[in-house]
């Protein structure tokens, strides 16, 4: 077990990157990136066509350290620079990681529309309910009544689900999972990657030092905790009543869909307009 | 339109002169969003594109257009957006994205009147300070400007070069006159046009430093993809591509980029001179502006006034040599524009002794050759 670990991580990591990263001990971005290169190891995707891209953010940090061709953005941008080289080289498996405020706050106009014009690109959003990286801040998922640094007195406005709102955009495949439910988390993304069309993974993730030590569990461990009460998978959760799911999380696949995607729409687009000729 | 381009005249729109020229130089991706007046530029390339094996796409909005074309052109493909003032706007953030990250790629802004929503169909140049300066931070930019049909083609193929070859965005500034006015042109046969290709790394890629300086100050670009695995990021980098904090590194990294610049000025100052040679007054002016110049100037000689015309291409990096010998040349020099003074205060940096005169409209009309020649009779 631990010799597979570090086999992955010498084969994954980038060795002339300066460690250490930039993540607060116990933070569960790590988690979610050792999931991601284990889901990769396993579909055997060749490094030269992966391409890794991010927004800005905690999150947005995690491509740097691993060795893909790797694209550090702005902020809620990254869906956009990615579905720009998915399109210009549909032979690349591009895989993109944004934050919760990345991609539903300050992305969230690029988030839907890339979910409704179904490129085959895969979404990873990492969901720690608050701007960790600026301080702790507020954001689009930040439950209601909860505190942050901008809401003192309490939360007053309602979190999004990413995961609804990406089945509601139109995306082909969307999951939820945790940094607690690791091995399922591997198999979530790595169907996600083999999707044709746009998939979302949204993994609940542990930001203890900006939204857990405001909302009373200070620590990694509470929050694991507080996942592993509160995640209710999706197959169980159609045997509850909304009673019973009150406060409660699915977890799991939530729609798995096929439809045509942009680049095979757009190689007819093509074929069509070959046969045209320029009118003077 | 362009069936060929064995030099049959056609009579093209200055939007539809940049579509052939953009394709000519090799442009196969446009992303953009609907705005006037510069949309024909997108619904041309939705027809062309394809055509070519390029792609096009609508998106979302101005802001994801910027990010999308700089995502195409990191795997490879020459790319393109059109925009006009509003949208122009929304690009900033992933335009100076594509400055720090060198990324080739051109943004065409059709301007138009006005602030905020303005003159939808109105011409003006109100734009020239924000394509120099309107992503934040110190980032070198370079702008073109074009005035005519034939500009239109031909400034194009120069801004997909100047791109690739300098790894820089190259804003056109463009107006509604010269998008929406149709005249005739000959388009150039394509086998004897010059394209220039970015230049990719030859060694291993365990030796590929993607920021690495050399004596050019451009490194060679590796498209994702390529074997050339490496980290691009808008945060200030060391050769690596990975973010620094170190101040000699960020020192260096900063002034390379503008050292590329100033080491290919000559290429990329443009400018043209007309009636230059006994001129003892001058018009210097940009886009549409510099052909109501032409004719106001040669107004004036029948009256007798020795005019010229300088008349730039290049708007940034500034052409201040070109400028430089006008003013030492003539005892005075006419700058008019679409907007209060912003190329006539570059005009006065290059030599603040120099008698620099103005004629502004921003009223969404055109300055009249009848205005210009009215100005240099007393002058």
């Amino acid at each position: 077990m631990i010799a597979e670990i570090t086999r992955i991580r010498h084969k994954y990591l980038r060795h002339d990157k300066k460690f250490p990263h930039v993540w607060c001990p116990g933070c569960g971005i790590g988690i979610v990136l050792g999931s991601l290169i284990r889901a990769i190891d396993g579909l055997g995707l060749a490094k030269n066509d992966l391409v890794l891209a991010s927004g800005i953010g905690c999150s947005g940090r995690l491509p740097a350290y691993v060795d893909f061709n790797t694209l550090h953005t702005t902020h809620g941008r990254a869906l956009t620079f990615s579905t720009g080289i998915k399109l210009a080289n549909p032979s690349l498996n591009v895989l993109t990681v944004m934050g919760d405020g990345d991609a539903t706050a300050i992305g969230g106009n690029h988030f839907i529309h890339a979910a409704r014009r179904n490129l085959n690109l895969t979404a990873i959003i990492i969901n720690n309910q608050i701007y960790g990286m600026t301080g702790g801040q507020y954001s689009p998922t930040t439950p209601y009544g909860s505190n942050s640094t901008t809401s003192p007195y309490g939360h007053i406005e309602h979190a999004f689900s990413i995961a609804d709102l990406a089945v509601t955009s139109g995306a082909s495949y969307v999951a939820r999972g945790t940094v607690y439910h690791v091995p399922a988390l591997d198999k979530l993304i790595s169907r996600g990657i083999e999707k044709e069309g746009f998939s979302v993974i949204e993994i609940m993730t542990n930001c203890h030092t900006q939204y857990g030590r405001r909302n009373e569990m200070s620590d990694p461990v509470t929050m694991m905790k507080w996942f592993k009460d509160h995640a209710v998978t999706t197959t169980r959760a159609k045997k509850m009543s909304p009673e019973e799911l009150k406060g409660k999380f699915s977890i799991g696949v939530l729609t798995d869909i096929d439809k045509p995607s942009y680049t095979e729409e757009y190689q007819k687009i093509r074929d069509r307009a070959k046969g045209r000729e320029v009118k003077s | 339109m362009a069936r060929d381009q064995n030099g049959k005249t056609r009579l093209l729109q200055g939007n539809e002169a940049m579509v052939e020229g953009a394709l000519a130089a090799g442009c196969r991706f446009f992303a953009g969003y609907p705005i006037t007046p510069a949309s024909e530029i997108a619904e041309l390339m939705s027809v062309r594109l394809p055509m070519v094996d390029g792609t096009f796409i609508q998106m979302e909005d101005e802001i994801a257009s910027m990010g999308v074309i700089v995502g195409a052109s990191l795997a490879g493909v020459k790319s393109l957006t059109a925009t006009s003032g509003p949208g122009f706007s929304l690009m900033q953030e992933n335009l100076g994205f594509a400055c720090v990250t060198e990324v080739p790629c051109v943004v065409i802004n059709v301007m138009r009147g006005g602030a905020s929503t303005g003159l939808p169909t109105s011409p003006a140049q109100g734009d020239v300070m924000q394509a120099r300066w309107g992503s934040h931070g110190t980032h070198p930019i370079i702008v073109l400007s074009v005035s005519s049909v034939h500009d239109c083609f031909e400034i194009t193929v120069h801004a997909f070069n100047l791109s690739e070859k300098y790894r820089i965005p190259v804003v056109i500034l463009s107006d509604e006159v010269v998008a929406h006015t149709r005249e005739a042109i000959v388009l150039p046969d394509r086998k004897k046009l010059e394209v220039v290709e970015r230049i990719k790394p030859s060694m291993p890629p365990e030796w590929y430093q993607p920021y690495e300086d050399n004596s050019r100050g451009v490194p060679p670009m590796a498209s994702f993809g390529d074997g050339y695995r490496h980290h691009v990021t808008g945060l200030v980098h060391d050769a690596h591509g990975h973010s620094t904090q170190r101040p000699e590194e960020i020192d260096a990294f900063q002034r390379r980029l503008f050292r590329k610049i100033t080491n290919g000025f000559y290429e990329i100052q443009m400018t043209k001179s007309m009636l230059m040679e006994d001129a003892e007054v001058a018009v210097i002016a940009y886009g549409s502006v510099s052909r109501s110049a032409l004719r106001g100037i040669r107004m004036a000689r029948k009256k007798g006034v020795k005019a010229g015309l300088l008349h730039l291409v290049t708007l940034f990096p500034f052409p201040k040599m070109a400028v430089s010998g006008v003013l030492r040349q003539c005892r005075a020099v006419l700058v008019p524009e679409m907007n209060l003074g912003q190329i006539s205060r570059e005009v006065k940096r290059v030599n603040t002794s120099s008698k620099v005169e103005k004629i502004n409209r921003i009223d969404g009309q055109l300055i009249t050759p009848e205005e210009i020649c009215e100005r240099l009779r007393e002058m």
